[in-house]
């Protein structure tokens, strides 16, 4: 019998190119093939649409946007704009007329303010950069027990090449005072109604100016497009999309903790609980912490999880990504765990993208087949076969495994 | 008087995609009115199918609650218990 699933497999690359419109519909729920580990409702919520200019993305919900990105699409280390996921928090989402825009910069923990207009950030020298962004709460559906929230899958991520000036440039215009110990950015984006908490978000000083945090205009060579922060964007690499504050109008020295929701309590892990090596300190309470870096994780591509395959060998293709130590080794298991075989690196890009992975598996039988891939990095740290469950569901980097049915 | 131009100029036009939106249907039952009365306005109600089933009746008035007093929705009492009513009854297990 032909499932469902297998035609999906079959059909996978046509699906997502010039019949995906097709699939915008709601009767299009039909043709994802969504992990079996997501909450029910999400299964069935889930449709393939695409936004204006945007390729047919997993729609978890319209308003706000919450979209992520099929797995096929992370068959390269680059991620395409067109597929790249999109997140927003809150409903009222303003196309930016650049004629009139402006980022202020200032603060009280900043000696003087300035204002830059998109021509002005581009008089910056210009720094360029690959790296992941990375939504907090990816794979926040395959927590077990359930937490409620956006219920992502696996493609709340991408990476894409990023242009555009150094943050602590436009720092040094005005000049930072040396109690100043976070950065506080907000975007053009904010709630529907006054009470709810405008979106904003702060960073501690010394990351903000480290050489490779930017405020970005270019995304994968091209402006950035609307959905993705247009005209210009925080690009945080190495911590999680959270902070990576879309449509900036504000960049504000403090020389207090930012206090605000979306500091606290949102976006906190338990403290403790993660092998993190960077800290947000002045943010750190007795029980929790903000997010800061991405956990080390892998991804694999190909093939996809319940496709039939070919007997004979067979390559098992993924990405591997951490919060910017870099991707060390990538192992591949064909006998849930037992033991594991190094796989060949892809392309290096940097410390802060996406590494391609493959490796050949000569199966000796027919039949089901499961792999699994496991992703070390320089520092010595690797993904979990447990999952750290916490409140709000973030840094889920349990191994990711595949079955696959060989005929 | 900087910010405040930038502000209005940032409001002056939609966000264009909403336009897109088809609607979500929800469960008819009691209470679904008010639901999409108060909720409605500022998400989409896929929020609501997304999270479902899992949530037990004390999640249910938890979300409620953090709609109402974290992100400042003007919802009464008696809306509140009906809407948390049906999403029990309806979303929950």
């Amino acid at each position: 019998m032909l499932t469902r699933r297998h035609l999906i497999t079959a059909g996978a690359g046509l699906a997502l190119g010039g019949s995906g419109l097709a699939l915008n519909s709601r009767t299009a729920a039909a043709a994802i093939d969504l992990p079996a580990a997501l909450p029910q409702g999400t299964r069935n919520n889930a449709i393939l649409d695409a936004l204006p200019g945007k390729k047919p993305l997993i729609k978890l919900s319209y308003r706000p946007p919450n979209y992520e990105t099929p797995i096929e699409y992370f068959r390269t280390a680059i991620t395409p704009t067109d597929a790249f996921f999109v997140r927003y928090h809150l409903s009222n989402i303003p196309e930016v007329d650049v004629r009139t825009w402006k980022i202020s910069v200032g603060g009280e923990g900043a000696n003087g303010e300035a204002a830059f207009t998109l021509d002005d950030l581009k008089r910056f020298p210009a720094a360029e950069l690959v790296a992941v962004n990375l939504c907090s709460g990816n794979r926040r559906g395959l927590f077990q027990p359930h937490v409620p929230g956006v219920e992502w899958g696996y493609g709340a991520m991408g990476c894409a090449r990023w242009k555009g000036a150094r943050l602590k440039d436009l720092l040094d215009k005005v000049g930072l005072k040396k109690e100043a110990i976070e950065i506080v950015f907000d975007g053009a984006d904010s709630g529907v109604i006054d009470k709810t908490p405008d979106f904003i978000k702060s960073i501690p000083t010394w990351k903000a100016i480290e050489e490779t945090t930017l405020i970005a205009y270019e995304m994968n060579g091209a402006p950035l497009p609307h959905l993705h922060g247009f005209p210009a964007r925080l690009i945080l690499p190495g911590w999680t999309g959270t902070y990576w504050m879309k449509h900036l109008t504000s960049i504000k020295a403090v020389t207090k903790p930012d206090a605000g929701y979306w500091m606290n309590p949102a976006y906190r892990i338990p403290l403790g609980r993660f092998p993190l090596v960077a800290r947000f300190t002045s943010q750190e309470t007795a029980t929790n912490t903000p997010l800061t870096e991405i956990v080390v994780n892998s991804l694999i591509t190909t093939p996809i999880d319940g496709a039939n395959v070919r007997m004979g060998p067979i390559t098992i293709g993924g990405i591997a990504w951490d919060g910017g130590y870099g991707i060390s080794t990538v192992e591949v298991s064909s006998d849930r765990g037992r033991t594991w075989a190094a796989a060949n690196l892809g392309e290096d890009l940097g410390r802060f993208a996406f590494r391609t992975f493959s490796y050949t598996l000569s199966p000796k039988v027919r039949g089901k087949q499961t792999v699994t891939a496991r992703a070390t990095n320089k520092i010595g740290q690797t993904q979990t076969s447990e999952l750290i469950h916490n409140p709000s569901g973030y840094n889920h980097n349990v191994v990711h495994s595949v079955t696959f049915n060989l005929a | 008087m900087r910010a405040l131009i930038i502000v209005m100029a940032a409001c002056a036009i939609p966000f264009v995609a909403a336009a897109q939106e088809k609607p979500v249907e929800l469960k008819k039952a009691p209470g679904l009115d008010t639901v999409e009365a108060n909720c409605s306005g500022c998400h989409s109600l896929d929020y609501i199918v997304m999270n479902s089933p899992f949530p037990n009746a004390a999640l249910w008035d938890a979300e409620v609650t953090k709609m109402i007093k974290a992100f400042g929705a003007p919802i009464s009492d008696a809306d509140a218990k009906v809407i948390a009513d049906y999403l029990k009854h309806n979303y929950g297990s």
